[in-house]
């Protein structure tokens, strides 16, 4: 699914990532885990194709594409998809515009026909129903006063509309009451299909009660510095991560 | 890697998409403004002797006058002795269908986007088309006339209707008022007259398509829209007009006039030339529009588009002189290149509990400046009068500029005016947003702007707001087209 090797990245001329190795098959769920600083976040965006972040060495391999030099766009229709830690406002944009519009560009992308009105509506409604988003919530603007929970959930809700084949949960935990996490983590894991893969980017080793992760890994200083399976993030849970930064900073 | 810059830069070297000149033959007087102008201007249309004696007093309080300072607006002032005062199209016989109507004429509608037929049968809309001042084509009069509505070209007008237009020309906008509105009663060509008898609710939305064509000929344009008692009309005005070097003067007057719970709904979209990349060329667009509110629960709605001209200096406006009258502004200005506008609406509240409501959408791209001038004001016998102002602008760029100028005169203790303000940018959080879910930048833009300003595009009539949003992304796109 992706491969990722020797990733350097920087922002503002201040390296981020140095040196990251990630290789991920389809069907696997990564979840990702580090102390604040790490680089977390940086390796989300990196992927996804942000353009404040410069790639100075290493190479992504998505699908037998290396797609550095890629758009963010492209990279979406392609098949990658961030739900933002933040989700960004958009004024007098309903959901279901911005879906219209964003499912249109991928059919142009891929040469596809566009979904008539009608299935567009009714995979509206179906997907809606998956994160268990009010109807109404779709006349309206995205992301545009709705509560931290709604947002997450709507990210969820564009990843299912989407079909990404590569998804990054980038700390889509954070800020969510129980109730809101587990009906998040149900629409990731309803989605879950062993073509399709995920990232999940967490501080905690509580979303991973809900979505299971094949392997965890431990970002630090720019590096992946500990892969292992979930028993790693439940001895990070019990032990912190200064152990970690003991071995490496030794 | 693609910035955002790149973008911007794509978006102000968008070629003005409705760029040509269209080669119908014209009668032009020569070129000059003088007593014997206006009186050879009201000769060739035959007028009767009270309009004469209207622009000649016109004309005599205009050579007192100065040209306005006060605008936020650089722009040299016109020479208006080398300006032509008419032009009209050298053939001007009553055409029975489309068929015979020249071709070239034609083909500029169809530029523009404007099957006359078509848009007859699919919309229902009557034109009044008007190129180069003298209506060439009036469609659905006859229909119209069944009724009692009276749709038809001003100097028809004046020939058939010259009690109603000794009555209210200039009621609303006296001659005196301005400037160019001084001006344009002295010179104006032609333009439309609607009348909406007692009770009558129009069927059809009221359209005319202005467009300046003949080079260097300043178009003054007239329109009256009365409204009588519980009457209902639905006007739609849009403008475009071919790419040429020299600027051209557009000084219209509009007046409408609302009694006892009538209703006129004004609908505007503006795409004049702009000028060039640099500024050069493009249209000065001076306009004196103003209803009144005459009657009782009479309401007035005025919505445009303002995305051309190379000047723009515009304050649609309104009098709430009945009681529980009320009105409403909805405006989205964009401002690209070297453009300047500087729009904004009136609020004359003197009418009981009257109501007014003001939102105004500001897009400035490129170098160009953006300004929103508006005057609320509530005379002392505007008991409960209300007024919601907000206006909002969005700058894309670093190099443009908005304004907002806000006058509030309030002299009855129990009025009540808000106002709102914002400026925003469009943030790289957005693009970036809109960009994962595999939009593009161009498309992120326009979905971002149509957003901002929804508000008003809801306010246009169904046909409209598809030319506006199509307006809109040609405003702002690069690839379009």
């Amino acid at each position: 699914m992706i491969q990722i090797k020797n990733l350097h990245a920087s922002i503002n001329g201040k390296e981020i990532l140095k040196g990251l190795n990630l290789e991920i098959k389809p069907g696997e769920i990564h979840a990702i885990m580090g102390p604040n600083g790490s680089g977390k976040s940086t390796l989300s965006a990196v992927i996804a194709g942000r353009e404040d972040y410069e790639v100075t060495a290493g190479e992504i391999i998505f699908n037998g594409k290396n797609i550095i030099e890629m758009s963010p766009e492209d990279r979406a229709c392609e098949g990658i998809f961030l739900a933002f830690q933040y989700p960004i406002e958009i004024p007098g944009v309903s959901i279901t515009n911005f879906m219209k519009t964003a499912l249109e560009n991928k059919a142009k992308y891929l040469n596809q026909e566009p979904l008539s009105a009608g299935d567009f509506l009714k995979k509206m409604k179906e997907k809606k129903q998956l994160v268990e988003l009010d109807d109404s919530l779709s006349k309206r603007s995205v992301n545009e006063g709705f509560s931290g929970g709604e947002k997450k959930r709507n990210e969820i809700f564009q990843m299912a509309m989407l079909e990404p084949k590569l998804s990054i949960l980038d700390e889509t935990d954070s800020g969510l009451d129980i109730d809101a996490l587990r009906i998040v983590a149900n629409g990731v894991n309803k989605l879950k299909s062993p073509q399709n893969s995920a990232i999940v980017i967490t501080h905690y080793q509580r979303l991973l009660d809900y979505i299971v992760p094949d392997f965890v890994h431990i970002l630090y200083k720019g590096k992946i510095v500990k892969s292992g399976t979930k028993e790693l993030a439940l001895e990070l849970e019990a032990k912190g991560y200064d152990w970690i930064k003991a071995e490496i900073d030794a | 890697m693609n910035t955002d810059q790149d973008i911007i830069q794509e978006i102000q070297n968008t070629d003005y998409k409705y760029g040509f000149t269209s080669d119908i033959e014209t009668d032009i007087i020569a070129p000059g403004l003088n007593e014997d102008i206006v009186r050879q201007i009201s000769k060739m249309k035959n007028e009767p002797e009270f309009m004469l004696e209207w622009r000649l007093k016109a004309f005599e309080h205009w050579k007192t006058m100065e040209h306005p300072k006060w605008a936020n607006i650089n722009m040299e002032i016109p020479h208006f002795q080398d300006i032509s005062y008419y032009a009209q199209p050298r053939n001007k016989p009553k055409y029975d269908s489309l068929d015979e109507v020249d071709p070239e004429i034609l083909k500029t509608f169809q530029k523009l986007g404007i099957p006359l037929e078509e848009q007859k049968i699919l919309a229902g809309v009557a034109v009044d088309a008007v190129i180069d001042s003298v209506s060439i084509h009036t469609s659905f009069k006859s229909q119209l006339k069944e009724m009692g509505i009276i749709f038809c070209s001003f100097s028809e007008a004046v020939h058939e209707y010259p009690e109603l237009i000794k009555n209210y020309l200039g009621s609303v906008v006296p001659y005196t008022d301005n400037f160019y509105a001084c001006l344009n009663s002295a010179v104006f060509s032609d333009g439309s007259f609607v009348y909406i008898p007692k009770n009558t609710r129009c069927p059809m939305e009221l359209s005319t398509y202005f467009r300046i064509n003949a080079t260097n000929t300043g178009q003054f344009e007239r329109t009256l829209i009365i409204a009588e008692e519980g009457s209902y009309v639905s006007y739609l005005e849009g403008c475009t007009a071919p790419m040429r070097d020299e600027n051209q003067l557009h000084a219209a007057v509009v007046e409408l006039i609302t009694l006892n719970n009538a209703e006129i709904k004004y609908s505007t979209v503006q795409n004049w030339y702009p000028g060039d990349k640099e500024g050069k060329g493009g249209i000065y667009n001076f306009v004196t529009k103003r209803g009144i509110c005459k009657g009782n629960n009479s309401k007035i709605s005025w919505t445009q588009i303002e995305t051309g001209s190379a000047l723009t200096w515009k304050y649609p406006s309104t009098i709430l002189k009945g009681d529980n009258s009320s009105s409403e502004f909805y405006s989205v200005a964009v401002t690209n290149n070297h453009q300047q506008a500087d729009t904004g609406t009136k609020m004359i509240h003197i009418g009981k509990n009257t109501k007014s409501t003001i939102v105004s959408k500001g897009i400035s791209l490129g170098k160009s400046n953006n300004s929103y001038r508006g005057l609320v004001r509530m005379a002392k016998t505007a008991e409960n009068a209300r007024n919601f102002s907000q206006c909002d602008s969005l700058l894309i760029g670093s190099q443009c500029g908005a304004h907002t100028f806000p006058y509030i005169d309030v002299q009855n203790n129990t009025a009540i005016v808000e106002h709102e303000a914002t400026t925003s940018k469009i943030a790289d959080d957005q693009i970036f947003y809109c960009n994962q879910r595999g939009i593009s930048k161009e498309d992120a833009i326009s979905l971002i702007v149509n957003g901002f300003a929804k508000e008003v595009l809801n306010k246009l009539p169904m046909e409209f707001a598809i030319e506006a949003q199509k307006l809109l992304a040609i405003s702002m796109e690069g690839s379009v087209g």
